[in-house]
């Protein structure tokens, strides 16, 4: 390793802009001529739109058009699909309902796309867009999953009978029936995963330019795939034919998810930008990306879990309903399915396991991938059923997870994983140790004294990552392959770009990336140039989501250094007329092995493009391109340990402690791994301490700002002890797992068995605000 | 419309602006000084965080009228030329920013707490000054972090000064 090479704590080149606020959002684009877009959206969470009269707005001052869905339909816009096909235990595929990017003729939920202005300033379009007169038929609003397919419940789209998108299962019923009849013991949870806002502090935004010279659009967007939004919008939207569209995703203030999918606003700007004339900017305010971002999370759950008589697991018994929200988003059916259900078997041997989840609409948001996706879900469902677990049986809950963890790999779980590689052990003894879990009873008798309530809880997790591959996950559903692009430019004088189809929204892939290219040939950080983000550069890419960029996105690049490599071997051998398989890369030169006999990096380059004396039939130039496809899904895991001290008298929680200890595989930059666990735990915490989308029984969303979603600020948090261990990944050529999600998958559980331990009381719902856990302190001590 | 004029990172600006500008759109759309940025409607996250007359000050809580006749300083103008201002040095070394968003108001709060605790900081109190800044990425460990390190470095300086001015 050298110390800009694979493993080295290298600051991020990245970093030079942003600091100095020269960064480059969507928000910051000016394009001449550019003019400024407002929607107008439903007040109601379920209506019929009997009119629209627009005719108020278009005599506003500043107004150049107001548009609305009957347009947009006449022109041929598409509506919004979901891109992953989940049949239904029955055989019958997803019950998708339509979703026009401006709604004409219903509504569905708060937040609902009606009417497009576009006017000279930003304040003009939101003076017209309050002019446009909507008259709404109000209808009858269902918002939680639990009850829309109760008798009585409004009926959302016609092509959804009861409000039932799929009633899909997964594992073997039989079996596991038959596991849970030899059962010693059998505990049961009722278990909700409350819903989130991802909120990441970038608002969406985009900026549609048609140019009517080239009859050719620029989309201008907050996307963590601006290729998949290119192919998308091109294939199923109308907007343009990919060779008219191109796509760019700039600097890009974070995703978590929410920024995977194509929403409405940008279809809508593009083809406004046409109608128009003038290009079209829109820019979220934090409220509408409350109302209208896609939300994760959002499951009711029941589990049960059976055990022998020597507490070892029999088998899982799941049935989940999952909120998918008012529309299918782009991704909303692989979450609760092939994200959430293929992870139920935790780090655990369990021999038998059936899960059964219905994906039902309601008058809310779309609900999609969010950090973690599915794997969260899972790993609450788990990590709280062997807390509870070991509380029942009055035995260790480390020690019941080590006596029921894989240990031998490949294992093939019930629901389709197969697990590589992995130890669960020394994650738990890493975290165990680090915690200092054994001198746990003291601390708690300390705090006692004080009058405070202390808790440990832990949460040994396992994740997917880099799904794949394309053939495998296409059998699955899925409407795209996973693969990733690649394409190394050497130029003449040495330095060297990599175009990605890997998208950098906070990941710091300018700096990894080129870590990885310092690693092969040398060449300093400042020579190697990431290129991502933009479809008229880099030609095809998959993007970033699912921790799939170290994994996927680096292996690609892993397969075009390799073509490089040995183009720029058979150069310098034939320069230093020597044998090919006796050249070695070292500082920065082509060397023959053992001699004193070398050529510069940029000699070789030049000669590659000077062609002057390359090897006799050699194409000139230096520049490769590969695709990569995984043979398997990655596997992080790990052990997170929460202690917690409750305050009684109020209820509130504070986190004395919080470990954590992953397994990521080999890594490329420990700084950058820390980093991504940090703001994951941050996130998982929220979820168990803080966050919660709230929807009235009438759909209004009432946590639709800072003031009332309470997100984790800084006093908040503690500081964390983060560690990692290494089974490297056989699935790839780095043997990475990759680390974006970890902390967000594994850390609710662990605090909401901390605090169950603190109060006694193992009934606690996340959020666990001061209010729900002084009321649960207040139910087990008021009989 | 009202004029505005300001100082701004050490140059006199001066522009007309619908009376309902706040001074955050002013600083963006009017100067293009885009480092300044929009994370909310209510006033909590922070991103717009400048300094107003030697005060951190969310720039969403100020209409530009408001603001005409102050100095203002921007992300933009925090470093001397090419020589990063101490915060932003530390934000790089210790990792404190992923996408970068949050991170120009974040910076600008944390070089006005540091100068108002000229006695040095410990962890409780950057936590709890942090309170009007979100960030969603960092999980605010390494921004913490990096806070501290530049509060140690700017007193080491400002006592360096002390002793040559004595």
């Amino acid at each position: 390793m050298g110390i800009e090479g694979v493993g080295a704590r290298v600051a991020r080149k990245e970093d030079k802009r942003f600091i100095t606020g020269a960064g480059r959002y969507v928000d910051d684009m000016v394009v001449p001529g550019m003019k400024h877009a407002a929607f107008v959206r439903s007040p109601h969470a379920h209506a019929q739109i009997k009119k629209i009269d627009v005719k108020k707005a278009q005599a506003m001052p500043g107004v150049i058009g107001v548009l609305t869905g009957k347009e947009l339909k006449a022109d041929g816009i598409g509506n919004l699909i979901c891109g992953w096909m989940i049949h239904s235990k029955d055989g019958s595929p997803m019950k998708m309902g339509a979703w026009s990017p401006l709604a004409f003729d219903r509504v569905r939920y708060v937040g609902d796309a009606v009417v497009i202005v576009v006017a000279e300033t930003k304040g003009q379009a939101r003076d017209a867009a309050e002019a446009v007169e909507i008259t709404y038929k109000e209808l009858k609003a269902v918002v939680d999953a639990s009850k829309a397919m109760d008798k009585g419940a409004p009926q959302i789209h016609p092509e959804a009978d009861n409000n039932l998108i799929f009633d899909w299962d997964i594992g073997n019923a039989d079996e596991t029936a038959a596991a849970f009849k030899k059962a010693a013991h059998v505990v049961k949870m009722d278990i909700i995963n409350n819903r989130l806002v991802p909120n990441a502090m970038e608002p969406r935004a985009a900026l549609g330019h048609y140019d009517k010279a080239e009859d050719h659009y620029t989309c201008w967007t907050t996307s963590q795939n601006p290729h998949v939004a290119r192919l998308v919008m091109s294939a199923f939207y109308n907007v343009a034919p990919e060779n008219k569209l191109r796509v760019i995703a700039p600097d890009v203030g974070g995703g978590f998810g929410s920024k995977i999918y194509i929403y409405p606003e940008e279809i809508v700007c593009l083809w406004a930008s046409k109608k128009t004339g003038v290009p079209v900017k829109w820019v979220a305010d934090r409220t509408e990306s409350f109302l209208t971002d896609a939300h994760g999370r959002d499951h009711h759950t029941h589990a049960e879990m059976a055990f022998d008589s020597d507490h070892k697991i029999l088998g899982l018994k799941v049935e989940t309903k999952a909120n998918l929200g008012a529309y299918m988003s782009l991704f909303s059916s692989a979450t609760p399915t092939y994200l959430y259900a293929t992870l139920l078997s935790g780090q655990y041997n369990i021999p038998a396991i059936h899960a059964n989840v219905k994906a039902i609409y309601t008058n809310t948001a779309p609900v999609d991938a969010y950090r973690g996706a599915g794997r969260p879900e899972a790993t609450f469902v788990m990590e709280r059923m062997m807390e509870t677990a070991a509380r029942q049986f009055g035995v260790s809950p480390a020690e019941l997870r080590r006596k029921n963890f894989i240990t031998s790999f490949p294992h093939q779980t019930p629901v389709i994983m197969c697990y590589d590689a992995g130890d669960y052990a020394a994650s738990l003894d890493a975290a165990m140790k680090a915690s200092d879990y054994a001198g746990f009873a003291k601390r708690k008798a300390a705090a006692a004294k004080k009058g405070l309530l202390r808790g440990i809880g832990m949460s040994c997790y396992i994740e997917a990552c880099g799904i794949a591959p394309s053939a495998a996950v296409g059998s699955l559903g899925a409407g795209v392959g996973l693969w990733e692009s690649a394409e190394v430019r050497v130029n003449a004088v040495g330095t060297i770009e990599v175009l990605t189809g890997s998208h950098s929204h906070g990941q710091g892939h300018e700096t990894t990336f080129a870590q990885l290219v310092n690693e092969r040939f040398g060449v300093p950080l400042d020579s190697v140039s990431i290129v991502h983000g933009d479809t008229d550069k880099v030609q095809m890419g998959m993007g970033t989501y699912g921790s799939r960029s170290g994994a996927v996105g680096m292996s690609a690049i892993v397969k075009a250094l390799d073509k490089v490599e040995a183009k720029a071997k058979k150069i310098a051998a034939h320069l230093l007329e020597a044998d090919e398989g006796d050249i070695v890369i070292e500082n920065g030169a082509l060397k023959v092995a053992g001699t004193d006999k070398n050529v510069p990096w940029f000699q070789m380059a030049l000669a590659a493009y000077t062609a002057h004396n390359l090897p006799g039939g050699m194409e000139p130039g230096l520049k490769e391109t590969a695709f990569y496809d995984p043979s398997n899904f990655t596997f992080p895991a790990g052990c997170y340990i929460c202690e917690v001290e409750v305050d009684p008298e109020t209820g509130m929680t504070e986190i004395i402690q919080f470990v954590a200890a992953d397994d990521f595989g080999n890594i490329i930059n420990p700084m950058i791994v820390e980093g991504q666990v940090h703001g994951g735990l941050a996130q998982g915490i929220g979820q168990a301490l803080l966050e919660g989308a709230h929807y009235d029984n009438g759909g209004q969303l009432l946590t639709a700002s800072y003031m009332d979603y309470t997100m984790p600020r800084a006093g908040d948090l503690p500081s964390f002890k983060v560690s990692t261990s290494n089974t490297p990944c056989p699935g790839n050529p780095l043997g990475i797992k990759g680390c974006g999600e970890a902390g967000a998958i594994g850390s609710p559980p662990a605090v909401i068995n901390a605090i169950t331990d603190a109060i006694g009381s193992n009934d606690l719902a996340m959020p666990a605000s001061p209010s729900t856990v002084w009321a649960a302190i207040r139910a087990t001590t008021k009989h | 419309m009202s004029d505005v004029s300001l100082i701004v990172n050490g140059k006199r600006v001066s522009g007309a602006a619908e009376d309902r500008t706040l001074l955050v759109h002013f600083l963006r759309e009017n100067l293009g000084l885009t480092g300044t940025h929009v994370g909310c409607d209510t006033s909590q996250c922070g991103a717009c965080v400048v300094h107003v007359d030697g005060k951190a000050v969310k720039s969403c809580s100020m209409l530009a009228v408001q603001a005409s006749g102050s100095t203002v300083v921007t992300i933009e103008g925090l470093a001397n030329g090419a020589d990063l201002h101490p915060v932003q040095a530390a934000f790089r070394e210790h990792h404190g920013l992923q996408c970068g968003f949050c991170t120009p108001g974040m910076i600008m709060t944390a070089t006005d707490m540091i100068n108002r605790h000229p006695e040095g900081l410990d962890e409780a109190t950057v936590r709890t000054e942090l309170e009007g800044n979100i960030c969603r990425c960092t999980g605010y460990h390494n921004i913490v972090k990096a806070i501290l390190a530049a509060s140690k470095t700017m007193s080491k300086g400002s006592k360096g000064k002390a002793r040559q001015a004595a």
